[in-house]
C-alpha cells in the first residue's frame, strides 16, 4: 500500500480542490481529510458517515475548590499559565502535563479525559473516507491528524485498496508533521505568488528533513508567469518535478458551490490538465 | 488597541487584510503570528535588523544518577521520554516542557538543556514596528514562538496581529487577548464552512468581531446571509479582480497602489474602533 500526501505550505493554494478531483481518476483509493482544524473535503464528498468514534486529546485538570487549601503550588509549578493566582483554570491554555495534579499535597486535582473532537469513517461515491473534527478551541490536532490515518490504513487493508491520498493541513508544523511520517510521497500545491513561493521553499525543506520524495503542481500557474518561471527554475535547481501547471478557471470555484470535483464538473481544459497531472502521479507512485 | 486578523480556511487574504490595515494606520506594531508560514514582510518590506532566538527546555537525563526506574516516562504525557534497558531516550520535538520528568524523579537526575526552536526578527518599515516569527523547519510546536512574539506587545501601540490559518492551538494562542478580530473569509462554500469554525472560535473567546470578504463576486451569496442572519458586520468587500491578484502575486500592497484602497481600509479601522470603544 501506497500513502500521497497533498500539502501546500501555505493556505489556500488548491489542496482540497486538486485532492477531490484526483479522486475521480484514482481508482482504487481510500482517501484521507487530515486538515482537522478546518476540513472540507467532505463538503465535495458529500460522504455517507458509516461510524463516529469520540477524539480525546491531551487530559485537562479539573479543580475542586472545596478541597483546595489554596497553597498556589499548582500556580506555581504549571509551565503554561493555565491556572490563575486565585486558582482557576483557563481551558484553552491548559496542556494537560499532569504537574498541577501531582503537586497538589491534598488531592484536589485531577486530570481527567477531554472531549476534544470526533474522527470518522465514511462511504463515498469516490470510496472510502477517514475524517475528523476538531471541537472549538480544542488543542492536539497532530494526534486526532493520527487517528485519522490509522483510521485510512485499516480501510485500506480491509476494503485491499493500494493508495491512500491524504489531503493535509498548511503550514509546517505538528499536524503537517503528522500527515507527513512515513508517507511514500509528497505532491506540494503551490502558487506563482511571492508568498506561495516563500512557502514552497520552506515545505520542501520540510519534506527533505523527512527524507520525503516531494513533486510539484503549480496552481493557477497564469496568474504570473514570471513567478512560475521562477518556481520551474527552482525546482529544476533543486531536481524537483514539476507534474502539473494548472490554469486558473472559475470553473473550479464553480464545481465546488456544486459539491462536485472539476473532473465531475466539466471536461474543459483545466481537467485536461489534471488528467495529464494524474498520469504523471501515478507512474511516481509506481516507482516509489 | 489589539486587532487580530484571522480566518479558519487558509489563503482567504488574512496577510492582505492585515498588511494593508497597519500600511493605512501608520505608526502601528505589527506582529505576523503565523510562524510556520509567515508572509507579511513580503508585503512591508521592513528591513529586519534585530534576531532573537526562541528556545525551550529540554531535559537531559544524567546517566550517572539515574536507575531507569521508569517514572519519568511514565508521568509524560507527550511520549518524549522512553525508557529502555540502561538507556533514556528523549524525543526534543515532542516535549511540551512542563517540568513533570524532574519532579517525579526521585533521584535528582533530570538536568535542563535550551533547545532552539526558532526565531522572532524585529525592523522598521513605513512607521511600522514590525515582529515576525520563524518555525524552525522540522519542529513540532509553533506555540512557544508565537508567545515570544506577543511578549513585544506595546501597549501603548495599536497593535494589529496576523494569525495563522485553522482553529486550534496557535490560532487560539495568536487571538487570546484581541480586543477585536477580523474574520477574512471567501464567498465559496470552503469559505463559509471554515468561517463559521471561526466564528465559534472567536465567540468562545467572548472577542468582539467582523468579517472581511475577499474575491467577492467568485462564488455564491451564503456568507452574506449567513452574516446577516447572526448580526455579524461585514466590514469591507474586495472583490475579484484579475490586478488585485496580480499585485498580490507580486507582493504589492494595494494600500500603496491606490490611494482609493488606503482610505478604505483606514475607514475598515475607525469603523473597529468606534465599536471597541463603546
Amino acid at each position: 500500500m501506497k500513502q500521497l500526501t497533498v500539502i501546500s505550505g501555505k493556505g489556500g493554494t488548491g489542496k482540497t480542490s486538486i485532492t477531490a478531483a484526483l479522486a475521480s481518476l484514482a481508482k482504487n483509493a481510500v482517501f484521507a481529510d487530515c486538515d482537522v482544524d478546518a476540513a472540507d473535503l467532505h463538503l465535495i464528498f458529500t460522504p455517507e458517515i458509516k461510524q463516529t468514534m469520540g477524539f480525546h486529546g491531551l487530559k485537562i485538570a479539573a479543580i475542586d475548590k472545596e478541597t483546595c487549601i489554596d497553597c498556589k503550588k499548582c500556580f506555581e509549578s504549571c509551565a503554561f499559565d493555565a491556572i490563575t493566582e486565585d486558582i482557576s483554570l483557563i481551558k484553552e491554555a491548559c496542556e494537560g502535563c499532569g504537574v498541577c495534579a501531582y503537586v497538589c499535597p491534598v488531592d484536589a486535582i485531577r486530570m481527567i479525559e477531554r472531549d476534544s473532537g470526533y474522527a470518522y469513517i465514511s462511504e463515498s461515491r469516490f470510496g472510502p473516507l477517514a475524517h475528523a473534527a476538531l471541537k472549538t478551541a480544542e488543542e492536539a490536532s497532530g494526534k486526532l491528524v493520527t487517528v485519522v490515518r490509522e483510521n485510512a490504513k485499516k480501510l485500506a487493508e480491509e476494503k485491499k485498496r493500494d493508495l491512500i491520498i491524504i489531503d493535509g493541513p498548511p503550514g509546517i508544523g505538528c499536524p503537517v508533521i503528522a500527515s507527513l511520517t512515513g508517507v511514500d510521497l509528497v505532491l506540494v500545491v503551490t502558487e506563482p505568488t511571492l508568498s506561495g513561493i516563500h512557502d514552497l521553499e520552506r515545505i520542501l525543506d520540510m519534506a527533505h528533513h523527512f527524507g520525503i520524495p516531494a513533486f510539484v503542481c503549480i496552481n493557477k500557474y497564469d496568474v504570473n508567469v514570471d513567478n512560475t518561471k521562477k518556481i520551474e527554475r527552482f525546482c529544476n535547481e533543486k531536481s524537483i518535478v514539476v507534474v502539473g501547471k494548472l490554469p486558473y478557471d472559475i470553473v473550479m470555484t464553480k464545481a465546488m458551490i456544486n459539491q462536485k470535483n472539476i473532473i465531475e464538473f466539466s471536461d474543459g481544459k483545466l481537467s485536461h490538465e489534471i488528467r495529464e497531472m494524474w498520469n504523471k502521479i501515478q507512474e511516481m507512485i509506481g516507482k516509489a | 488597541m489589539i486587532i487580530a486578523v484571522a480566518s479558519g480556511k487558509g489563503g482567504t487574504g488574512k496577510t492582505t487584510v492585515s498588511t494593508n490595515l497597519a500600511l493605512s494606520i501608520g505608526k502601528v506594531q505589527f506582529l505576523d503570528c503565523d510562524v510556520e508560514e509567515p508572509n507579511a514582510n513580503i508585503f512591508l518590506h521592513a528591513k529586519l535588523e534585530e534576531q532573537e532566538d526562541v528556545s525551550v527546555r529540554i531535559p537531559e537525563i544524567d546517566k550517572e544518577k539515574c536507575d531507569y526506574c521508569g517514572k519519568c516516562s511514565e508521568f509524560c504525557a507527550y511520549n518524549a521520554l522512553a525508557v529502555v534497558p540502561h538507556n533514556v531516550l528523549v524525543f526534543p520535538e515532542l516535549c511540551h516542557s512542563c517540568g513533570g520528568c524532574e519532579l517525579v524523579c526521585p533521584r535528582g537526575a533530570v538536568r535542563w538543556n535550551k533547545r532552539t526552536i526558532g526565531v522572532v526578527e524585529h525592523g522598521q518599515a513605513e512607521g511600522i514596528d514590525f515582529y515576525h516569527g520563524l518555525l524552525n523547519v522540522g519542529e513540532m510546536q509553533a506555540v512557544p514562538v508565537i508567545k515570544a512574539l506577543k511578549r513585544k506587545i506595546d501597549k501603548n501601540k495599536h497593535v494589529i496581529i496576523d494569525v495563522p490559518p485553522g482553529t486550534s492551538c496557535p490560532v487560539i494562542e495568536s487571538i487570546t487577548g484581541s480586543d477585536y478580530c477580523i474574520l477574512v473569509t471567501e464567498p465559496t462554500p470552503f469559505g463559509l464552512h471554515d468561517l463559521k469554525l471561526a466564528v465559534e472560535v472567536v465567540k468562545h473567546l467572548a472577542i468582539p468581531f467582523g468579517v472581511v470578504i475577499n474575491r467577492d463576486g467568485i462564488g455564491d451569496d451564503k456568507v452574506v446571509t449567513f452574516c446577516q442572519d447572526q448580526d455579524i458586520p461585514i466590514l469591507l468587500k474586495i472583490p475579484e479582480r484579475k490586478e488585485i491578484a496580480h499585485l498580490y502575486s507580486k507582493g504589492i500592497a494595494l494600500a500603496h497602489e491606490s490611494h482609493e484602497w488606503h482610505e478604505m481600509f483606514a475607514l475598515v479601522f475607525h469603523r473597529i474602533q468606534d465599536e471597541v470603544s463603546t
